[in-house]
């Protein structure tokens, strides 16, 4: 039982990070992760809601007809979403004027079905849960990495704008790295989103290639046949 | 034929049951919680007015003494533009006007300008936009103050040709990297204050311009 989980928390971590490996949701994940503070944001909202729909994917699966799952997972997926978006915006208005440009990005962000298809439509609700939760965190810790890079390169800052995320008293959390810095704006443009996880996922693999040179069965990895299948 | 029908009514009662539940708890939440976004947005609303038109200048209800006025050329929108009028024991003492310019370097960009009865800008806020990230964005507070300059300026006849970027010979600082984005803002803002000048009684007496 303790080997599944850690096998678990490996593969959303590391072996099969849906930034890295996987590769899925890369439109949220190129779009928003100009800046530390929108990557983490974006981060956390994709982690609510992996883990809320891999759980109740997992709960229901039984009920759900092998025919009709995409559907259903959709169904699932967004209405989820708009619930969280619909909580947020009454409860915590002012994180949702932050993050609600965020929110109806989730829904597009494939690895949470990709998830559903592969891992909570087959596990029970506990490992599913936490299968959610190390893909969402391995998903926003790529998110904050590719911000804190194209926000360092193209700003010379490093959480810069954390009041918007943490209230007036985080201005101070800002840190400028290089002084009078003039800015490299490609590393902000979308160009720098594809140079930057280029270069993560380039490093990744080499890790990977001098860590297990003879470990080739990576068993979990979902090939993109096999995805295309699933989906 | 008939184990395949059953089955197909099967999956098929199956996502609609799904269907039903998942629009049930869409529609519950969205009962739930309308009251109190509606709050939410109003004191957004009303939090953004009183940057542009201090609180202390007006008492009457601001949020609902409203005017929308259709796209026009003075105006140099192509969209409804909102006024929000602010009176002081029923005389008109400011307006703030919603003003979405055309013309921004990436797309439109929304503009909450605040003007007094006399003519003078009392203060400009920049809503909403899309400009570039480290050059065009500091027009938005959040970022820079430049949008302060604006505070307590008017357009005479005189000073029109003043109403301008530098770089367009103009009297109006610009900012470092970026020369369209200050532009659209001004000329906005221009815009909306000759609009102001010519239609100021209008704007205050009637409850809808066509």
């Amino acid at each position: 039982m303790n080997e599944l989980y850690s096998q678990i928390i490996r593969n959303g971590l590391w072996k099969n990070n849906p930034a890295l490996v996987q590769l899925l949701g890369l439109c949220p994940l190129l779009a928003i992760s100009n800046t530390v503070i929108n990557g983490l944001g974006l981060g956390l909202a994709t982690i609510v809601t992996l883990v809320a729909s891999n759980g109740l994917i997992s709960l229901l699966r039984k009920q759900i007809p092998d025919e009709a799952r995409l559907p259903v997972f959709m169904l699932i997926i967004a209405s989820i979403v708009t619930t969280i978006e619909l909580l947020m915006n009454a409860w915590f208005h002012e994180l949702y004027l932050i993050l609600s440009i965020f929110i109806p990005l989730i829904v597009t962000n494939c690895a949470i079905t990709g998830r559903a298809a592969a891992f909570a439509a087959k596990n029970e609700v506990g490992p599913s849960l936490v299968d959610g939760l190390m893909m969402g965190i391995g998903f926003t810790i790529i998110l904050v990495l590719l911000g804190s890079i194209r926000e360092l390169i193209g700003l010379g800052t490093l959480l810069s704008e954390s009041h918007l995320m943490f209230g007036e008293s985080a201005r101070g959390f800002s840190i400028v790295v290089l002084e009078d810095y003039r800015g490299f704006l490609i590393a902000l443009l979308p160009p720098g989103a594809f140079i930057g996880l280029g270069i993560i996922v380039a490093l990744k693999n080499i890790i990977d290639a001098k860590n297990n040179k003879q470990d080739e069965t990576i068993k979990s990895i979902i090939e993109p046949k096999t995805l295309a299948k699933l989906l | 034929m008939n184990v395949l029908r059953s089955h197909i009514s099967h999956v098929g009662l199956v996502l609609s049951i799904f269907a039903v539940c998942s629009t049930s708890l869409v529609v519950f939440t969205k009962y739930n919680t309308r009251d109190k976004i509606i709050k939410n947005e109003r004191q957004t609303l009303l939090k953004a007015l009183n940057a542009v038109i201090p609180r202390t200048q007006y008492n009457n209800k601001i949020l609902g003494d409203t005017l929308y006025l259709a796209p026009n050329k003075q105006l140099g929108t192509n969209h409804i533009s909102t006024v929000y009028r602010a009176r002081l024991n029923g005389m008109p003492v400011a307006a703030a006007l919603t003003i979405i310019a055309p013309d921004g370097y990436n797309g439109t960009i929304t503009i909450l300008v605040g003007i007094a009865f006399d003519g003078r800008l009392i203060g400009v806020r920049v809503i909403q936009h899309k400009e570039t990230p480290g050059l065009g964005d500091k027009i938005d507070i959040k970022k820079t103050a430049w949008i302060l300059n604006f505070r307590g300026l008017y357009l005479f006849n005189s000073n029109v040709s003043k109403w301008k970027v530098k770089k367009d010979g103009g009297a109006l600082n610009q900012f470092t990297g970026a020369t369209v984005t200050p532009r659209a803002v001004v000329t906005a803002i221009k815009k909306s204050l000759f609009y102001f000048d010519v239609h100021r009684n209008e704007l205050f007496a009637v409850t809808e311009i066509k």
